[in-house]
């Protein structure tokens, strides 16, 4: 695909999966945005809500797999997983459906929304494929269990590689690999391996690696060390969650998942079943998620044009949605960021 | 357990292992500190670190602690770019089995941290899970690693805490584990401690998942009360709990089993870049120390140091840089010293 400079860039399609609860709304709030940013962007709206097949499994629907076949860009609000038997996690069957095998979270501490930790900015890139959510467990004997965690080379260096990409591509200097090969020798130590080398490869990034124990007690002391931290599975769950922590929790984290097939940006909150369908939800997240997305289509422009409209809102701290402090609504929320955007 | 403790004329032996990093100088200095405080205490000293490769010296040490029955040690580092060298702190712990970590995370006073108001327990299944050592090359690049859980490991690590939640007058204890994602081995992990749990009326029982768990821990860690964790998630929740009240030398740990009983800083950390340069912060061994002096039933000359140690560390001129403070190493050491002096007089003879 070719992007030529803002302005005359051809129009793209990106698959929106608007999701539950508060879903609808804040798809909307992010449709309006970027329409009066003048994004190069059309919408196409598809449901995932799961379709029982003739085996009585549930399937995704066919539809999104012919839109993303198409636009290989998604952007997604949350999604309320079915309880019951037969269900599996949507959220797994796309990640399995589309290959996304990194997991990437900035975490940039928001002016004016007052959270325990300050100026933090840094990116969390998760392996999303393997490692201790390999599923392979088994009962050896009564009571005694073994879970097996699978690290690849491929999808190792896969992920490092992608690390080291975002962080030229994102202006940041420094990718650090996040590791217990003190314990893991042969596991993490062949994650440790493939990150070496391609950063070996990479000399224009600065390349560091620690134990991820060291890493959780630097991150709650000074989070602003830190700049692209690469990680198996496991480690990525838990440290990017922390992180969240330290700015807020996940209701303005964004979110996006890099895979083979395509991409899907995605915020990382619930459905908020109590706020749903009136107007109270906050569209920060899945806002600054599709910024993430408009930087990896290479409409960083518009990206940028947008996130200062959102973050200069929240600072100001006039119109403000009810989780940050404010009485506003969702779509007073919304206008002021189009406003901003557009004067 | 305590009686089998080496015990000569009303002194115990205690095994002393020295490590990498900062270990040794800090080690010297709580030698010194009970020699002023009259601590009834004579070390054997092992020599151990990364670099005494030869498995006799690891023997050495294992030797030492079975007959002494208590250590206190400095961190080993693991040279993990060497595939032959295996930790020798876990080998340590299994060999031993020292089936408990224990880390007590409490805001300190006058020191500057995120949070004043913290008081947790950490409690963490030492030798099994993800520390197993059992990993295989499948096929070329293609590693699996075992975790393995049991029900016997987990049963016996969930009644510790409860025990110790009861012994402490602990309202609540809060299981962490991923059974969302390993359903049979953190799943059978969170059975385990549910079943303990209802042996303990007067205790709270819930659980968290660690993700969530380390998300609040940052947010909000006034919640927690007791953790009880399998072998990674301990580590992980131990770390950010220590970096909370001000970081990895101030919190003391310690691993029991159904024998011995190994002291140490809380985190394991080496702090190799520390080392020789006379700012350690020596806060979290002396603490590991005065828990041993409990252990050992030596609870006034514990006492004396802990208090002495607090006290000294509150005030900012006795702080060293990782407190953002500029004292040495020594000059903590020397202020503990003169505080200590005057009351080894008056409280060691009137109990023991
Ligand atoms: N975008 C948002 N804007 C405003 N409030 C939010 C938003 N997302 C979450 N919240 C609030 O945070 C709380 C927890 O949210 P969350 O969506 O995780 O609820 P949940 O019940 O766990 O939903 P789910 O089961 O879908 O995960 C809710 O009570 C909701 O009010
Ligand atoms: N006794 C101590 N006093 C003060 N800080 C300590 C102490 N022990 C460890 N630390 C700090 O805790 C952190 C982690 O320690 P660790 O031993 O893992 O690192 P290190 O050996 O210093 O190696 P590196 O410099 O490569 O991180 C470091 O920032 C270290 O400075
Ligand atoms: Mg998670
Ligand atoms: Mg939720």
């Amino acid at each position: 695909r070719q992007y030529s400079s803002a302005g005359s860039a051809s129009i793209q399609k990106v698959t929106m999966i608007p999701g539950d609860g508060i879903g609808p709304e804040i798809s909307q709030a992010v449709k309006d945005i970027f329409e009066a940013a003048g994004a190069p962007i059309i919408w196409e709206d598809v449901d995932v809500t799961p379709i029982k097949g003739p085996d009585g499994n549930f399937h995704l629907p066919q539809a999104i797999f012919d839109s993303m076949a198409e636009t290989k860009m998604g952007l997604k609000g949350p999604l309320a997983t079915p309880i019951g038997k037969g269900h599996k996690s949507l959220n797994l069957a796309l990640r399995k459906a589309f290959s996304l095998y990194a997991n990437v979270r900035p975490c940039k501490s928001i002016e004016g929304y007052k959270t325990p930790y300050d100026e933090v900015d840094l990116v969390t890139i998760r392996e999303n494929t393997e490692g201790e959510y390999s599923g392979i467990e088994h009962t050896i004997v009564d009571g005694v269990v073994q879970s097996i965690k699978l690290i690849t080379e491929t999808a190792s260096r896969r992920v490092a590689e992608y690390a080291f990409k975002f962080a030229r591509d994102n202006n940041r200097s420094t990718v650090t690999a996040v590791h217990k090969a003190n314990i893991m020798r042969m596991s993490d130590g062949l994650f440790l391996k493939c990150c070496r080398e391609v950063a070996s490869k990479n000399k224009d990034i600065k390349f560091t690696e620690h134990y991820l124990d060291t890493v959780c007690l630097n991150m709650v002391q000074d989070p602003t060390q830190f700049d692209v931290l690469v990680m198996p599975n496991l480690y990525g769950d838990i440290l990017s969650d922390l992180c969240a922590g330290l700015i807020g929790g996940l209701g303005v984290t964004p979110s996006g998942n890099i895979g083979e097939d395509g991409a899907i940006f995605e915020s990382v909150h619930g459905t908020a079943p109590d706020i749903a369908g009136q107007d109270k939800a906050n569209p920060t997240a899945l806002l600054l998620s599709a910024v993430m997305m408009l930087r990896h289509m290479q409409l960083g422009e518009y990206g940028d044009r947008i996130e200062k409209a959102a973050l200069d809102t929240i600072r100001e701290g006039e119109v403000l949605t009810g989780d940050l402090g404010g009485e506003a609504t969702c779509s007073a929320f919304t206008k002021e960021i189009c406003r901003r955007i557009q004067s | 357990q305590v009686l089998s403790c080496a015990k000569y004329g009303g002194r115990h032996c205690v095994t002393l292992m020295t490590g990498d990093g900062v270990g040794p100088e800090i080690l010297t200095h709580v030698q010194e500190i009970f020699r002023y405080a009259g601590a009834p205490i004579d070390f054997e000293t092992v020599e151990i670190n990364s670099s005494t490769t030869d498995a006799a010296y690891l023997e050495a040490a294992l030797l030492s602690v079975q007959r002494n029955g208590v250590a206190l040690k400095g961190n080993i580092e693991t040279k993990f770019d060497d595939a032959e060298f295996r930790s020798m702190n876990v080998a340590l712990r299994s060999r031993l089995d020292l089936w408990s970590n224990i880390v007590w995370c409490r805001s300190f006073k006058g020191v500057n941290a995120r949070y004043d108001d913290i008081d947790i327990v950490l409690i963490r299944e030492n030798t099994e899970g993800e520390y197993s050592s059992l990993e295989h090359e499948s096929v070329t690049g293609v590693v699996e690693s075992l975790k393995i859980i049991t029900a016997e490991k987990c049963e016996r690590i969930a009644r510790y805490a409860f025990d110790f939640a009861a012994r402490n007058g602990r309202k609540k204890v809060t299981a962490i584990h991923k059974a969302n994602i390993m359903k049979l081995a953190d799943g059978l992990f969170l059975e385990s401690c549910r079943k303990v749990s209802e042996d303990y009326a007067d205790i709270k029982f819930s659980d968290m998942i660690i993700d969530n768990a380390s998300m609040q821990m940052v947010s909000r860690p006034q919640q927690f009360d007791v953790l009880l964790m399998p072998n990674l998630y301990g580590n992980i929740l131990s770390s950010i709990a220590a970096g909370l009240v001000g970081g990895a030398g101030l919190v003391p740990g310690m691993n029991v089993g159904a024998k011995y009983a190994v002291f140490e800083s809380g985190t394991r950390n080496s702090g190799r870049s520390l080392k020789g340069k006379n700012i350690a912060n020596p806060t979290g061994m002396l603490l590991a120390s005065c828990d041993m002096l409990d252990y050992l039933g030596h609870h006034n000359v514990g006492a004396l140091i802990r208090e002495s140690v607090l006290d000294v560390i509150a005030q900012p001129q006795h702080q060293t840089p990782d407190m953002g403070g500029q004292a040495t190493t020594t000059d903590v050491i020397q202020a503990i010293i003169d505080d200590i002096k005057p009351k080894t007089q008056t409280r060691l003879h009137s109990a023991e």
